[in-house]
């Protein structure tokens, strides 16, 4: 392992990125150190805030699930199939992601409005997406879903053909082979496109705010905290948000690097001479 | 009948294009296809176990057409050149896989049942574990295993279901000499005990020849010859089979009809030489490097061709050499055959005309310009007349001792000789 300060350039780079890193860090921290623990305390006590939080959290959770049985499949047959018009689809997918947010809002709206045809079928059965939390859902699903099809994609295509192939001469069915092989391998890309979906929802202020102002996501409450009572009273809870979400982020992130964690030592000792061989 | 055919199999994917493939596999039979890297020898095997479409051509197991059967619905066990192993499953498991699989009931079985199944499958594994010789890796990670090891636990894996077919793609390749050598006596005594019909396909010859019963060569996407080793060794069908098997010398060139002591002469570029043959016209003859014999002096000896020729290129193989002879001829053109003194009745009988296969169907370039470069220029020898070809080379083998014994180097004057029947004509 090489010093770091081992020659100009690395140390030039080092002092760039170690920039970009305090620019990411210091608000953070500022954020959460500015609050005195009472007024924190007092913020968590504050069951507006809890409860947007909860429903902040379970709003992007289901928006996951819906993401994870529609765009897995999608994931595998893009991992899998080559089909004409196979770049426009993988360019629809990442659609959302440059689309400014708003817009997107604006967009689900055109669809999902009370007055259009979707919006009056969905009404029949009693689901209404404006000013309600269907309507939020669909907003984080609309804005996140590129990150888990994009992850679980590429688990699937780092799964090797062949062990599927191996698998149906063995007896298993395209479900069997699916399900015993594919699924278990990519598993670890399908999970950490869940973890990056279910935060990158979490965060959604954008399009969530066209559709739905009320009932209020946790970023939607912060934003009107600031506006009618100022920074003094939006700083509390954006330092609980933001401390929740590094929690429960970082607890994810164990998860999923435990899996790497686990690959990597078998690679680890595939390398390794063996004495039995 | 669990016999294999094939019927005018035609095959495309992406580069590789399979063409009027026919094949019968005997039930038991060890089949070997062999061929070049690229020929397109896994694309067959896939569609084999239905894992590809044909584009036409059907396969048939016994009198069943399985031509549309899925793969999982034909008991075909398919082995990967770098045995792809679950690797999410331990040793058992991969073992295991395919009893899981195909006597999972519709109904949940209650637990006991479970239970006896799960009792089942795991005694089978022990078995097939032991007749592999890998029950002591049974809960290792396949990650973790050599490759010769990986290749069993692959094997075993495709031999639990008890397939009807069993498919081999470069079972051995991957692996390192010593490895290689014990895997394939595995191999060898796995089918005795066994008894499973198999396809392997290989691009190495002394492979095909230690396990096969009989062997499809393959090339450019076609089956260019089938046979027994020794049908291939020794009468190839092709330039190209004779040259892939290892025959050196191949010449392509003409036979005269006179008949002299029952042998005919083939001409090539001016060298005539006795062969056993009753083709007529033109030709091709394939010599093997070992039937070549060299000495000092002139051999008085059974061998019914004997020349003169200067030492060229010698290249090490380790165990033995290959030493290029080019022969001195042109002044001798006439008379270069120069029969041995004793009888015919020495060379065995003529062979009886075994083309297994017709000739190829695309005439090889000709080959008899393939003197390497570094030949001494036809020492001594007035060549240079217009009209007249330079004469053959011949590429013979001899060991590293009978080098030190007659000190050959380049440029050496050596006589060179061969039986009339080591030499195959097609």
């Amino acid at each position: 392992m090489t010093s770091p300060f081992a020659n100009k350039r690395t140390l030039t780079f080092t002092l760039l990125g170690a920039l970009l890193l305090a620019f990411i860090a210091w608000p953070i921290l500022r954020t959460l150190t500015s609050n005195s623990p009472a007024a924190l305390w007092e913020t968590l006590l504050d069951a507006e805030v809890r409860r947007s939080i909860l429903f902040t959290f379970s709003s992007s959770a289901i928006a996951t699930l819906i993401a994870l049985v529609l765009g897995v499949p999608l994931a595998y047959l893009l991992a899998r199939v080559n089909f004409p018009g196979k770049r426009l689809v993988e360019g629809l997918i990442d659609l959302p992601i440059v689309i400014p947010h708003s817009a997107a809002g604006i967009a689900l709206l055109m669809v999902f409005g009370r007055r259009t045809l979707l919006g009056k079928a969905f009404g029949l059965v009693g689901l209404k997406f404006v000013s309600a939390a269907p309507g939020i859902v669909i907003a984080m699903l609309f804005v996140s879903l590129p990150f888990l099809v994009d992850s679980a994609r590429e688990g699937f295509e780092a799964v090797d053909a062949r062990l599927e192939r191996v698998a149906r001469s063995l007896g298993a069915s395209p479900w069997g082979a699916f399900w015993r092989v594919s699924v278990p391998l990519a598993w670890r890309g399908i999970l950490s496109g869940m973890i990056m979906m279910w935060a990158r929802g979490l965060s959604e202020f954008g399009a969530v705010v066209i559709l739905a102002y009320h009932p209020m996501i946790a970023p939607v409450l912060l934003y009107e905290r600031f506006e009618s009572f100022g920074l003094t009273y939006a700083r509390p809870v954006a330092a609980i948000i933001i401390l929740i979400c590094l929690v429960v982020f970082t607890l994810l992130r164990m998860v999923n690097n435990g899996g790497n964690g686990h690959s990597s030592t078998n690679h680890a000792r595939a390398g390794s001479p063996d004495p039995a061989g | 009948m669990d016999y294999i055919q094939l019927q005018n199999l035609e095959i495309k994917l992406g580069e590789f294009h399979l063409r009027d493939i026919n094949l019968v596999i005997n039930e038991g039979e060890y089949f070997v296809i062999l061929g070049p890297t690229g020929a397109g020898k896994t694309v067959l095997l896939e569609s084999m176990a239905g894992l590809l479409s044909p584009r036409r051509g059907r396969v048939f197991l016994g009198e069943r057409d399985i031509t549309d059967l899925p793969p999982e619905q034909r008991k075909v066990g398919f082995v990967y050149q770098d045995y792809a192993l679950f690797p999410h499953l331990n040793v058992a498991e991969n073992i295991g896989f395919g009893l899981r699989t195909s006597q999972r009931s519709v109904r949940r079985p209650s637990l006991s049942r479970h239970k006896k199944k799960n009792e089942h499958v795991n005694r089978q594994v022990e078995e097939m574990g032991q007749l592999l010789s890998i029950d002591h890796l049974l809960h290792r990670d396949p990650t973790t295993l050599s490759g010769g090891e990986q290749q069993r636990v692959a094997l075993a894996r495709a031999l639990i279901v008890n397939p009807h077919l069993l498919l081999l793609d470069e079972p051995l390749s991957a692996l390192d000499p010593g490895t290689r050598e014990g895997l394939q006596r595995e191999l060898a005594r796995v089918h005795r005990e066994l008894g499973t019909t198999t396809l392997q396909v290989t691009h190495d010859f002394e492979e095909a020849v230690a396990l096969a019963d009989r062997i499809a060569v393959m090339q450019e996407g076609r089956i260019v010859q089938v046979g027994t080793p020794e049908d291939i060794f020794r009468r190839p069908a092709t330039p190209s089979v004779a040259r892939f098997v290892g025959a050196r010398n191949v010449f392509a060139g003409h036979i005269e009809e006179e008949v002299q002591d029952g042998h005919k002469s083939f001409r090539v570029n001016g060298l005539r030489f006795a062969v056993v043959t009753p083709l007529s016209g033109p030709a091709h003859a394939s010599l093997r490097p070992e039937d070549i014999i060299l000495s000092a002096e002139s051999l008085r000896s059974s061998a019914r061709n004997s020349f003169p020729g200067v030492v060229g290129e010698i290249a090490d193989r380790g165990a033995f050499l290959y030493v290029t002879v080019r022969i001195n001829s042109l002044a001798q053109v006439p008379g270069t055959c120069r029969y041995a003194s004793r009888s015919a009745g020495d060379l065995g009988g003529t062979h009886p005309s075994s083309h297994p296969s017709s000739r190829s169907p695309h005439p090889h370039p000709n080959p008899r310009s393939a003197c390497p470069s570094g030949i001494p220029q036809g020492e001594g020898t007035g060549l240079g007349e217009e009209g007249i070809e330079s004469p053959p080379c011949f590429i013979c083998m001899i060991t590293h001792r009978s080098l030190e014994e007659m000190a050959l180097e380049k440029g050496s004057q050596v006589h060179m000789s061969f039986k009339a029947s080591a030499v195959h004509v097609f």
